[in-house]
């Protein structure tokens, strides 16, 4: 006789753990249940993935060539200043290529004096071999290069997930993948446009001068309708002054709701960028029109401060991802580090921007290269039918193992629900995230469990048209079987590992469930089911059996 | 005792020829297919080949003529349409032609408010992937694929012998290309979800054969006087009525999913039952005979105890 006391007490343990695993799964149950316990218990189960609650997944790729061109662009502005404060008269300072820095100058007298300069910008080295008698060359170092690419995706990474804090997403995914890339899933999202342009903003703030004196010269016209930018930069091409650019105010029409365009020609010099921004919040203006007043750090509202004084009676345009919000006259010289940024947005649009501002600016543009949006609706849709077929045909199946086996059909049945108990416990216990191709891997498992079944009754039925008694008809069927249930399992399980190992995303959810569900099939096949058959013995000593 | 088949005694191996010629027009069919894919020119998903795919759920039916028509007046004529009637749903796919930076998504819903102003509409989904993106994923699923096909020969070979190996991995593959090839022949789109079933139908597949190896296996230590083909044929017998009730009972699962379980796992649950109708003759049908086209050394089975 068969020992079956151990056996029972390792899957009544089983059990009970995989519904104390699956228990914060079902929310409404859970959240009923006494504090204390809660305390004790796991708290988290599965979640569902995108597809099945639906929500934004995004790949983005961080632009690093444009990060480097940015960092250029800025040692750029900063070797003016410098060069227009020691009164060194330059004809021209300009990016050129990816990473290089010319200068160009009438008196071939000053190189020795700019050459000197290089001290004050380390990460840059002289290319003597691009210069001349009226040229230098500057490049940046290769090791920089690399640095500012590595720091550009960090960066981002950080910048994203501070924009997508204040947004407000339940358990937002943000993280790197691969070398360049950031994979962000937000579930649930009910707005998710909004959510995307939020994220994929670069939310650089400059503050850039307007070249009045040379805006009468380019006759721009003075509005013009949305899409039609490209043909004013055309035709402002030829005469626009060196170190100029034209950008473009956004409105809106109040009466026909339109949106237009103002063309403004600006000085390329950046004055100041959001960098110096301590804080950014949303006001009501007195036409109940939202502005977003913004805050500097001590040394932007210093910078400010001189900025400000030097150019009274001049205009600035604040310019955000390279349009113009506004272009104010400067009044007076603003003292104490605030300032307002008004245009035409509504509310939504004001709220946005401040939290673009506060979490800063991305250190290069963003390219969205996978962008997959699943609405709640379909989502829902998708469950509910899925889930409606899955226990129809689940039915089917165990109704019909009853009729075609029997007593040990049933037995089978209950190793079926065992199976899916184990699986969807295990999972809980591994928080794992349910998504379709999961699902399938379970539908596999399951009919794996149900074949494990089917073999070893075939076997048995074998044994016993062969003549022998029950007892031993079912343990040489289990034997039998046993070779056969492993190979069988060990060769799926191998697909399964491969598959965790070198698929993404939807495979390796399909591959984890296949894994767990493979190891649970093997225990309740045999385990869960012979121990039964072994009890039925012993209580009955059973002469025939129904299968 | 209920039972859907008694004891039979089928020759199966007499007819390898009939099923050698039909399984070899399936596997010519499912190369097609992958060269076609390889080539680009195969209906393949965009998560496979880059694009955009948008599905509206109206509240009015709306006629796929009319929507074609209003799609082509914005210059999306290049796009594909697919209607799920009951729920006044529409799917709108846009191949890679288009940049992602354009959000062709947002040009498509406008497109929608602006000509069926009186239809109301929700956005069930869309989808927009960069090409390089669908070209590493198939990349990756293909790595996959052949890893788990190397690990399996090398755990049958190891288990059994070198030969059933590859003919377990080659009525794999045949089931595999085989599905495939169907859904090439019919224009169906091959989505990630596809392959997700093609994998797990070589999951069954493999099942499905490794149990019939291990009768064979068992037979060739039991019965050594017999012909090899004897003994293959009587293990495939033994094993018939767990291969038939096996199938019939994922079928069953099988057909309400296809039917019933909506429009995304249609699809899905259709390559799978056709998969595991593949996968059921061919491991009657294929594997075992495979073996009798290579006899070689069946020593050490009969050696080894």
């Amino acid at each position: 006789m068969k020992k079956v006391g151990g056996r029972l007490t390792l899957l009544a343990l089983v059990v009970v753990l995989s519904v104390i695993f699956f228990i914060p799964t079902y929310q409404p149950f859970y959240q009923a249940l006494p504090g204390w316990l809660k305390q004790v218990m796991p708290n988290k189960g599965i979640t569902l993935g995108l597809d099945l609650q639906g929500g934004i997944h995004l790949v983005m790729e961080v632009d690093e060539d444009r990060a480097v061109e940015i960092a250029v662009d800025r040692s750029v502005a900063s070797l003016q200043d410098v060069l227009v404060e020691k009164k060194i008269p330059v004809e021209s300072v300009t990016r050129t290529g990816q990473a290089q820095v010319t200068m160009q100058f009438q008196n071939a007298e000053l190189k020795e004096q700019i050459q000197k300069l290089i001290d004050d910008y380390p990460t840059f080295s002289e290319t003597a071999s691009a210069g001349s008698a009226n040229r230098l060359v500057w490049e940046l170092r290769e090791a920089e290069v690399k640095r500012i690419k590595d720091s550009a995706i960090n960066q981002a990474l950080e910048t994203i997930r501070n924009r997508i804090d204040q947004f407000g997403v339940a358990e937002p995914i943000v993280q790197r993948q691969g070398l360049k890339q950031i994979v962000v899933q937000l579930p649930g999202v009910k707005e998710p446009k909004r959510a995307r342009d939020l994220i994929k903003e670069t939310a650089l703030l400059e503050f850039k001068m307007l070249d009045e004196d040379n805006q009468s010269k380019l006759d721009l016209p003075s509005r013009i309708p949305k899409d039609k930018e490209e043909e004013v930069l055309k035709q402002a091409e030829s005469k626009l002054p060196a170190g100029d650019q034209i950008l473009f105010e956004r409105g809106v029409d109040k009466d026909t709701g339109r949106e237009y365009r103002i063309p403004y020609l600006v000085k390329k010099r950046v004055m100041l960028t959001g960098d110096v921004l301590s804080d950014a919040r949303v006001s009501i203006g007195q036409f109940n029109d939202p502005y977003v007043s913004i805050t500097f750090d001590g040394k932007g509202g210093r910078e400010f401060e001189r900025i400000t004084g030097d150019n009274i009676k001049k205009r600035m345009a604040v310019v955000l991802d390279n349009t113009i919000y506004s272009a104010p006259v400067i009044q007076d010289r603003i003292v104490g580090g605030r300032a307002q940024i008004t245009g035409t947005f509504s509310m939504q649009e004001a709220n946005d921007l401040a939290i673009v501002l506060r979490a800063g600016a991305l250190p290069a543009p963003l390219k969205i290269i996978q962008d997959l949006t699943v609405g709640p609706s379909l989502g829902k849709d998708s469950i509910e039918k899925g889930v409606q077929a899955t226990l129809f045909a689940g039915a089917m199946v165990v109704i019909f193992m009853i009729v075609y086996y029997r007593l040990s059909g049933v037995i089978a049945d209950f190793a079926l629900m065992l199976n899916l108990l184990c699986l969807i416990g295990a999972l809980s216990a591994l928080n794992a995230t349910l998504t379709l191709p999961g699902i399938a891997g379970i539908v596999l498992t399951i009919g794996m469990g149900v074949d494990s079944n089917v073999l070893i009754f075939e076997r048995i039925r074998e044994e016993l048209r062969s003549g022998k008694a029950v007892r031993l008809a079912i343990d040489g069927g289990y034997d039998k079987a046993l070779l056969t249930i492993v190979d069988s399992h060990v060769t799926t399980l191998i697909t399964g590992v491969a598959l965790f190992l070198f698929g993404t995303g939807p495979i390796k959810g399909f591959a984890v469930t296949l894994c767990l569900g493979i190891g649970i099939n093997l225990f309740t096949a045999l385990i869960g089911t012979k121990v039964i058959f072994d009890l039925l013995n012993q209580r009955h000593k059973v002469g025939q059996l129904s299968i | 005792m209920l039972e859907i088949l008694g004891k039979t005694s089928i020759d199966f191996m007499a007819k390898r020829r009939w099923a050698f010629l039909f399984s070899g027009i399936m596997v010519v069919l499912g190369i097609v297919a992958i060269i076609q894919i390889g080539r680009g020119s195969a209906n393949l998903g965009i998560d496979f080949a880059g694009g955009t795919a948008v599905q509206l759920k109206f509240d009015q039916a709306i006629r796929i003529d009319e929507a074609r028509k209003v799609l082509e007046a914005n210059g999306l004529g290049n796009a594909e349409l697919q209607e799920f009637g009951q729920d006044n749903k529409l799917l709108i796919r846009l191949k890679a032609s288009t940049t992602i930076e354009e959000k062709v998504a947002d040009r498509v819903v406008a497109v929608f408010t602006k000509e069926f102003a009186s239809n109301h509409f929700v956005v069930d989904s869309s989808t927009e992937i960069g090409p390089t993106i669908g070209k590493k994923l198939q990349g990756d699923a293909l790595i996959a694929i052949l890893i788990s096909f190397a690990g399996i020969i090398l755990y049958v070979a190891a288990r059994f012998e070198f030969r059933f190996g590859i003919a377990a991995a080659l009525a794999t593959f045949h089931d595999v290309l085989a599905v495939l090839g169907a859904f090439y022949i019919l224009d169906k789109e091959i989505t990630l979800l596809v392959v997700t079933a093609l994998l797990t139908l070589a999951g069954y597949s493999m099942t499905d054969t490794v149990v019939v190896f291990d009768r064979i296996r068992e037979n060739l230590r039991m019965r050594r006087r017999e012909s090899e083909e004897t003994i293959i044929n009587n293990a495939v017998n033994q094993v018939l009525s767990r291969t038939i009730v096996t199938s019939l009972t994922v079928v069953l699962v099988l057909i309400p999913l296809t039917l019933a379980g909506g429009e995304v796992l249609h699809d899905f649950s259709l390559a799978l039952l056709w998969g595991v109708i593949f996968g059921t003759y061919s491991s009657v049908f294929v594997a075992s005979p495979l073996l009798l086209l290579w006899p070689g050394a069946s020593g050490r089975l009969l050696k080894g105890n």
